[in-house]
This record gives structure tokens, sequence and C-alpha cells, in this order.
């Protein structure tokens, strides 16, 4: 399960233009993944510039 | 704040590409709104800023105000430090903008033409109503719009989401797609009219680092690595090559960001849609640059939908002749540069440092990128191979 790391993410938008699923959503000051929508293909954490995509699972062992 | 209820065009999308269409359909006497979601055009600045004269002042006279400095000489160079010069009598004078000015004054251009704009205004989606597009939905201060028109264009930029309401097919693969970084650094020693790209696989793999000065010590230094290759973010090869060369730099501003190196997207247009600039994918696959690709596609597409506008046909039809003009113009070239970047990027750092040697005994003034790819060809037939494919597909 992936999940944006809010604190690291400058909101570039670029992890939308990789996601098969459309399941990035944001505005001008938020980005965030639509679990719903998400297939855990990891192309959004492999793309980010800052590594701000984190797998659920490196979230909880921080 | 009046908004109308309806709008012959909308244009969603602040950047140079966005505003240059909103311009061209308001001189041609359409009626049009562009929305932008930040809070200000021109910012965040996700850019390096640099650009030729010539893809600018001719359709701008150059302003002193949006010109950070002008670039007479760019050096490349290669993992062993060796440096190649290309001078400005073989590809021009450059310019780096001060974006932030530069797309506020087109927008101005555009709204002194008529155009309306918005900005803090989040396209959320668009109105469908028996399957046809007819509008776009909104957000502005927390309370949402439903705005009717005849034409949306898509300038969105790299996440291109217009293109995927509309049903077009805008996703990008990771060998299509450089992660980027950059840092505005201050306080630091470098010619005020060079731009400086650094080479190979341990430096920027699959992309290259840039130093793009601003004037009075100020410099955007940046870097591109293919989202393909990387072992470590973006942001971790910027400081590897920040803290080896500019040590004691201070940051004025850090940037994050993607290029979409694919060429143009097969499709650009349907029923009632354009996209154009980054949101279409028109960028040089080599370089990375797409400023003069957003100006040109804005300008095209404004032509073409003020025509489809008057001619009371929005149809795919109709709208695709803005992609077949901008394929002559500058579509089939970046195909072509497209085919070249996989090959140009795959070089070893010995053929890096290779080309550079051999580049270096070409007169200066004649080396330009076209004399490159000659040199990078001899070094590595694979290359060529790709070379002669590319011109004959």
């Amino acid at each position: 399960m992936y999940k944006i790391n809010i604190e690291l993410c400058d909101i570039c938008c670029s992890c939308s233009a990789v996601c098969p699923t459309d399941a990035i959503f944001y505005t001008e000051f938020y980005a965030k993944i639509e679990q719903s929508k998400c297939i855990d293909c990891g192309k959004c954490a492999i793309l980010c510039p800052v590594s701000a995509i984190e797998t659920e699972e490196a979230t909880s062992a921080n | 704040m009046l908004i109308k209820e309806f709008y012959d065009v909308i244009v969603i999308g602040g950047g140079p590409a966005g505003t240059m269409s909103a311009k061209t359909v308001a001189e041609n006497g359409i009626d049009v709104l562009l929305l932008e979601r930040d809070r200000e055009i021109g910012i965040p600045v996700r850019c390096a800023e640099g650009v030729a004269i010539s893809a600018i002042d001719q359709f701008f006279p150059l302003e002193k105000r949006w010109i950070a400095t002008e670039i007479y000489g760019t050096c490349l160079y290669s993992p062993d430090g060796n440096r190649a010069y290309i001078s400005e009598k073989a590809i021009g004078r450059g310019l780096v903008l001060e974006r932030r000015l530069f797309d506020s004054a087109i927008a101005e251009y555009a709204a002194k033409k008529g155009a309306k704009i918005l900005t803090k205004a989040n396209a959320i989606g668009l109105v469908k109503e028996n399957g046809k597009i007819c509008g776009v939905v909104f957000t502005l201060m927390n309370v949402k719009y439903k705005v009717r028109c005849n034409i949306v264009i898509g300038a969105d930029g790299i996440e291109s989401r217009v293109g995927r309401w509309a049903g077009l097919d805008t996703r990008l693969s990771l060998n299509n797609i450089e992660s980027s970084a950059q840092y505005v650094l201050t306080d630091i020693d470098v010619d005020s009219h060079s731009c400086h790209f650094y080479f190979g696989n341990e430096i920027a793999p699959g992309g290259y680092a840039w130093i793009f000065p601003k004037g009075r010590n100020i410099a955007n230094i940046g870097i591109g690595v293919s989202a393909e290759r990387l072992h470590n973010n973006a942001k971790y090869y910027l400081d590897k090559f920040v803290q080896e060369k500019f040590p004691n730099a201070s940051i004025i501003a850090f940037i994050a960001g993607a290029v979409p190196t694919s060429g143009t997207l097969p499709k650009i247009t349907s029923d009632n849609v354009m996209l154009i600039g980054d949101a279409a994918r028109q960028v040089n696959p080599v370089t990375g640059g797409g400023i003069a690709s957003a100006i040109i596609s804005g300008q095209i597409a404004g032509k073409i939908a003020a025509q489809s506008i008057k001619s009371n046909n929005c149809s795919n039809n109709f709208l695709n002749k803005y992609h077949k003009q901008w394929m002559k113009i500058r579509g089939n070239r970046l195909k072509i540069l497209h085919k070249l970047k996989e090959s140009f990027f795959t070089l070893t750092d010995k053929q890096f440092c290779e080309i550079c040697r051999i580049a270096n005994q070409v007169d200066e003034d004649k080396l330009n990128l076209f004399q490159l790819f000659k040199i990078a060809v001899k070094g590595n037939p694979k290359l060529l191979a790709e070379l002669v494919k590319a011109y004959l597909t």
C-alpha cells in the first residue's frame, strides 16, 4: 500500500503522469493516493524525485 | 469576480503553452477563459529556464524584466572532466529567463487581447452531455463552478489530467520520463554567460546535470535522470553533484519535477479537446527543453481553436489540423530526437569520454548538436543504426 508523505512531497504532480489507474489526486497544496484505485505497481514511488511516496510497511517501520 | 456561464474556449493551465494559446484565441476575437491552479501565474518555477533567443523573439519583443542573462556558449563535460565547447556561432544565442515574470508577461498579453484569467482555479473535471465534452468543473476559493464551453485546451503540464478526462491516453512509461530536481544557488562563482552540462552514468544515469547562470552569482543547478534507471532519487544525485561542485553555496530555492521525453503523444486532440505543451509531451527528448515547443504549440492550437469556433465545427476532424501543423513545424523533429535519445543516454562513460575527446578537435564555432551526434555515431555503431532508422521512419 503506497502513501504520499506530505512532509516530503513538493506537489510536482509528476507521479500522476506514470500512474496507470489515475489514482493520484492533488490540489495546489496537497496530494494523495486514492487507495480504492491504487494497484500497488510502485511506479510513482520509483519516479518521485524526493522519495515522498512510501509503502505503508516502510512508514510504520520508521 | 464575474465568471460567465459560457466561454467559447477554456484553457486549463497557465504556463507558456496555456497563456500563449489563450492570447492567440483572444486576438482572433474569440471568448476565452484560462484557469490556473496555483495562486500566481509563473510559480512555482519547475524549469531550468534556458531557451534559444530565436525561439522567443519571433513571438514577443524581448523584454529586460524577464531575461536573467544571455548565453554565449555551452560547455559539455564528459565523466573524466574533459570539456567540449559549443559557441553561439554554431547554435545561436541563448537566454536564461525569469520564468516567473516571463509566464506572467504572456498572461498579460493574453489579458490585453481580452482573455479572462483566474488563479487558484483548480479544474477537477469536464462537463459531458450525451458523451460530448461541453465544459469544465473547477473549484475557486472553496466554491465549485461549472462553466460551459465549446473547446477545452489542456495545458496542464506533466500530469496531463485533462487528456485523461477526455479519454486520451496521456500516461508515460518509466523510460519516457526524467525525474528531476533543481536548486537555485547563490554566492557561487559561475560565468554569467555560459551554460554547463555534465554527462555520465555516475553523475546522472540516463540524463545530465546542468548549470544555468542567472547573473549576480546565482544559478539554476539541476539534474534529470531516467526514471527507468534510478538507484536513488533525483535529489540524491543532485546533492552529490552540488556537494562536489559548490560545497559552500547557499540554497535559495529547491524544486522537484519531471520531464516527459516520449515525444508528442500519438493523439493530442479529440472532439472539443486539444492538448498542448508538456501535457501533449511536446518536449525535446534529448535536452528536456519545453519552452519553445509550448509557445509554438500554444500558438498553433489557439489559431485552430479560433477557426474551429468560427466555422462552428469543434470535431476532432477539425481540431486535428493543429496536430498535423505541429508535427510539420516541430513534432517530427522531436520524433527523431526521441529515437536518438535512447541510444545517446545508454552510452557508457568510456564512450562519453571518447565523444568529448573527438568533439574537442572540431572547430568550436562549428560544433552543434547534430555534429555531436555524428561524432557519437562514429564511436557507437548502434547509434548509427538508430539514426538511419529514425530518418527512414
